[in-house]
């Protein structure tokens, strides 16, 4: 075995640290297994061409007199690479004041400013003054699609933009125009650029030329914190970093996961969640008392709910396909305690059109617009296309959904209602018991994509009030029956429902880390999961 | 159209034996003039035994870089199921050059010819000739020879019952000097813009389309049936071991008779300038000449004593390039002919690489600024290291073509920068 893994692997030095690499890689790629982070521009790891062509990511080869792309240069056993050499900083150095010479350098009202490349190695090399005595060309900016602005003066043209575009999205809207230094991206004439995908140019801009105009202005990428999370808009389950300010969250950016979305996500999953958290959110317990909701604490909330459950059997139950897959597990526990039968539990998605990102399939904006109905169909629920009337005088549990499109009457004879939410629609003020949960966003758990990847994403905002997870307040209510104890811990809360079910007994959650785990990893199939 | 007289030193005889004729230009007059003989006796060779008849020829490629024809046909792979392409450049840009489009204008039947021959060599089933847009005589001419040569059966698929034929397109180019590299020039046909890619793989690796490919130029494919008519010793009767043959030189600037003429590799540049081109008008004196075309390193008045072969201008510190000398006498300010030159290059980069996109704009803001008044002394410093910077790293050389004359002049012509600083003006031209 060792032999035949070592057949596709080269060695070779660089700045005198050993690297073993697989034969195909390029020099920059083991440069950065060896630890060092070579300046690059125009590669990008998840755009197939290398057009090695913005020329800062040259190195010294012991054996050749021409500096060499290492972006495009394929290893080889023996190599010999310099990224430190003299020649090859002085190299970059250049590069670096050359695209100086028409940059604005208006950083302080830059939207990338913090997480710029070109900022970053200006820094790095030393030379944010330039020795340029002539004036500098100006281009001005331009709008390239609906919600997207182009600073064509910030622009280095590493075409990284044009690449995703005809390679990834395969989509040719977009192009160079002009040539020298008069080149600038492009839509042809009375075309806009219209693509599900196209905002994953603005993340491959390696300056701040391509912005989102929703974005524009609104936070200094130093101002913000990122937190690992998932893309909650459809079932594909695209691992994305949250970015929030204030408690707020600013924008959605695609995370790598070569097993779900690459570098990519769509323009509807980062849209969605920053347009679509409208309505009233709930905040503190309620529970009707003489015919009014009275707030509580949740102590007294929940021995008031207690005492009511204590004398109900049977009954029908809704949740939501985004409701985690904790959270859908202690409900589920619930329910069975309550007797209510498995088939009485219902869920409903939200559907639109689907659409694949052409360059990598994998990430696909499914027609499935929640992140967890496997998760719900895993736990037995029954997906509906609209969930059937509660049978009136019986009991109803609501666990997420908003029931914000539930008819009018909905649920008005239900013997007692109890809505576990986020949101207070007007069907949801009819619940006997309002327990406030937290968004996703709030909270650390698990979803399980279309294709049973379970994936974790983790808490980036304070819920509002005194709202908890729901795993949290249904372990708890379940514990107050002596059932079990509270947990407190996503990680817990996730140990006991992979203990108890054995279709989730492979998982482990140290092993659905950052990049999830498959229910069909078993041991044989480890190997896919996670991997790069 | 009158053609200049011949020179007695000039070897009228092989490339430009028909220039000014134009009946060479009509199929039947280029076969009374014995054309189409050479692709005759080329459809009884293997394609195996022309290559290297071309590489015993010792013929160099003429479209700037020099590389031995033969040697590259030889990169071509076993012909296989992957179709091969021949693209000849047509593209002549050079600032300096006008040798192709007068070979296409008087002889289109000669780079037809030699175009079959070649695609016969490398077994190509087709053959791009990418013809520079402006060039509008020469697409009109070339276009009535191609249909002619289809219905001779010269061009098609049975090639005079041979049995093996090729196709032959012409391909008008949108106007790049930069789709003069055979890279770019590649893209361009396939519909991509004229930008040149990184080499490896080469053109016969992956080229058109990403299949084997062949690139020439128009004068290096033109050259190929007087080789296979009359054999490889026969060619290397004329030139030097390492340049044999004769070339068509474009002389330009302050000539007494510039103009296109046909002379045997190795000639002191001197007498090129002085014997064949009758020197500089009104007794003036020559200043500086950029040899081998606006691209290649300047020489000065005293440097003309070099032969023209490839390692002739080598030696001397520049180039054969594309053969196209421009003179220049004392009347010219070396600041303003550099910026001119700067400035051409600047236009026509293609942009990718930053060195060359920035680079060449900076340096020919610089030489205007100087120029103008307005430049000082450490301007030069920065242009030396500009150069520095823009050599080697870029994709292709056009970088490169604004540091052979640039540097040069700074070198060669250092004082005159200095004195145009000092006194904000061209002080050696008043
Ligand atoms: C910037 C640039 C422009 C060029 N322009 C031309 C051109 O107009 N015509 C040409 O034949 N070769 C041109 N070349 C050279 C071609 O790349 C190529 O080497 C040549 O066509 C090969 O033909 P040959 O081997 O017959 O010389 C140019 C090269 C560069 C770098
Ligand atoms: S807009 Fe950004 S990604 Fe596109 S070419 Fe310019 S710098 Fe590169
Ligand atoms: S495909 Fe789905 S999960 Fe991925 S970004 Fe789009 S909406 Fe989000
Ligand atoms: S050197 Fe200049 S012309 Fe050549 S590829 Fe680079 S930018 Fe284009
Ligand atoms: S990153 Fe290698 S040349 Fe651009």
């Amino acid at each position: 075995m060792p032999e035949e893994e070592n057949s596709d692997l080269v060695s070779l030095t660089i700045d005198g640290v050993e690297v073993q690499v697989s034969e195909d890689s390029t020099v920059i790629e083991a440069a950065e297994k060896a630890g060092v982070v070579v300046p690059h521009y125009c590669y990008h790891p998840g755009i197939p061409t290398r057009p090695a062509q913005c020329r800062v990511c040259l190195v010294e080869v012991e054996g050749q007199d021409k500096l060499q792309p290492s972006c495009k240069l394929p290893v080889q056993d023996g190599m010999e690479v310099h990224t430190d050499s003299d020649d090859a900083e002085l190299a970059r150095k250049s590069v670096i004041e050359f695209l100086l010479v028409n940059h604005p350098l208006d950083c302080p009202i830059c939207d990338a400013a913090g997480q710029c490349m070109l900022q970053d190695y200006a820094f790095e090399t030393g030379q944010l003054q330039s020795r340029l005595n002539e004036e500098k060309l100006v281009m001005g900016r331009d709008r390239i699609a609906d919600d997207i602005l182009y600073f064509a003066d910030r622009c280095i043209i590493c075409t990284r933009c044009v690449r995703f575009m005809r390679e990834v999205a395969q989509d040719d809207s977009l192009v160079v125009a002009q040539r020298g230094d008069r080149a600038y991206i492009d839509t042809f004439p009375d075309e806009d650029l219209d693509n599900p995908f196209q905002g994953n140019i603005v993340d491959v801009c390696p300056v701040g030329a391509l912005v989102h105009e929703d974005y524009l202005f609104k936070a200094r990428a130093w101002d913000m914190d990122k937190t690992p999370s998932i893309c909650p808009g459809c079932s594909n389950g695209c691992n994305v970093t949250l970015d929030t300010k204030e408690n707020q969250i600013v924008r959605l950016k695609p995370r790598y996961n070569g097993e779900v979305n690459s570098y990519w996500m769509c323009d509807y999953g980062r849209k969605h969640l920053v347009m679509g958290n409208r309505g009233v959110r709930t905040e503190v317990p309620l529970v009707r008392q003489g015919g009014e909701l009275e707030p509580m604490d949740w102590s007294d909330a929940l021995a008031a709910v207690g005492e009511r459950l204590g004398g109900i059997e049977g009954g029908s139950a809704v949740v939501s396909p985004d409701a985690c897959n904790e959270s859908l597990h202690y409900f589920r526990r619930l329910l069975d305690t309550l007797g209510v039968p498995a088939d009485a539990g219902s869920y409903r998605v939200e559907q639109g059109e689907e659409h694949t990102l052409p360059g990598f399939p994998k990430l696909t904006l499914r027609e499935d617009r929640a992140a967890n109905g496997t998760g719900a169909d895993l736990f037995g629920f029954r997906r509906v296309e609209s969930w059937p009337e509660p049978e009136p005088g019986a009991p109803l549990f609501v666990l997420q959904e908003t029931l914000r499109e539930a008819p009018e009457s909905y649920a008005e004879d239900a013997s007692f209602f109890l809505y576990l939410g986020s949101h207070l629609s007007p069907a949801a003020r009819r619940a006997d018991a309002v327990l406030p949960v937290t968004t996703f966003a709030e909270m650390a758990g698990t979803f399980t994509n279309h294709e049973g990847r379970v994936q974790r994403f983790q808490k980036a905002l304070q819920p509002p009030g005194i709202a908890r997870p729901a795993w949290m307040v249904l372990s708890g209510l379940l514990a107050r029956s002596g059932d079990g104890s509270p947990v407190l811990d996503a990680a817990d809360a996730f140990g006991e429902m992979t203990d108890e079910r054995p279709e989730m007994a492979v998982l482990n959650w140290g092993r659905v880390g950052l990049k999830g785990q498959t229910l069909d990893s078993g041991a044989g199939a480890e190997a896919g999961a996670g991997a790069r | 159209m009158a053609f200049p007289e011949t020179h007695e030193r000039e070897t009228r005889t092989l490339l430009s034996r028909h220039m000014g004729e134009e009946e060479a230009r009509t199929l039947d007059g280029w076969r009374e003039r014995g054309g189409y003989g050479a692709l005759e006796k080329a459809l009884e060779m293997e394609p195996d035994e022309i290559v290297t008849t071309v590489k015993e020829s010792g013929l160099r490629g003429r479209g700037g870089a020099g590389f031995p024809t033969g040697v590259k046909w030889s990169f071509m792979p076993e012909k296989g199921d992957d179709p091969h392409y021949l693209a000849c450049n047509a593209d002549e840009s050079e600032p300096g050059a006008f040798k192709d489009r007068e070979l296409m204008r008087w002889t289109p039947h000669l780079l037809i010819e030699g175009c079959v021959i070649a695609a016969r060599a490398i077994q190509a089933e087709h053959v791009y000739v990418y013809v520079r847009g402006e060039f509008f005589e020469v697409i009109r001419i070339l276009n009535r020879a191609v249909t002619d040569a289809y219905e001779a059966g010269y061009l098609g698929e049975d090639i005079l019952g041979s049995g093996w034929g090729c196709d032959l397109t012409v391909h008008v180019g949108a106007g790049a000097y930069i789709a003069g590299e055979e890279t770019g020039m590649l893209s361009s046909i396939a519909d991509g813009r004229a930008e040149p890619r990184i080499k490896p793989p080469f053109p016969a690796q992956s080229g058109l389309f990403g299949d084997p490919t062949t690139v020439n130029n128009v004068e290096t494919l033109s050259s190929v049936p007087m080789i296979l008519d009359n054999g490889a010793d026969w060619y290397r009767q004329w030139g030097s071991d390492d340049s044999p043959g004769t070339k068509l030189w474009c002389c330009s600037g302050h000539l007494n008779r510039p103009g296109n003429y046909e002379l045997e590799l190795g000639m002191p540049l001197k007498d090129i300038i002085h014997d064949v081109c009758g020197g500089v008008p009104e007794g003036r004196q020559v200043r500086a000449v950029f040899p081998g075309g606006s691209s290649t390193p300047i020489l000065s008045r005293d440097e003309l004593d070099c032969e023209t072969t490839y390692e002739g201008l080598s030696e001397a510190g520049s180039a054969l390039g594309t053969a196209s000398p421009i003179v220049m006498d004392e009347s010219t300010c070396i600041v303003r002919a550099m910026r001119r030159v700067a400035h051409f290059y600047a236009h026509e980069s293609c942009g990718q690489c930053v060195q060359c996109r920035e680079g060449t704009a900076w340096v020919t803001k610089i030489l205007e600024r100087i120029e103008r008044g307005g430049g000082e002394m450490e301007d030069l410093d920065t242009l030396y290291d500009l150069c520095e910077q823009m050599t080697g790293k870029t994709i292709c050389v056009l970088a490169d073509s604004v540091v052979f004359p640039l540097e040069s002049s700074l070198d060669k012509f250092r004082d005159e920068y200095e004195a145009h600083i000092k006194h904000d003006r061209c002080t050696a031209t008043a």
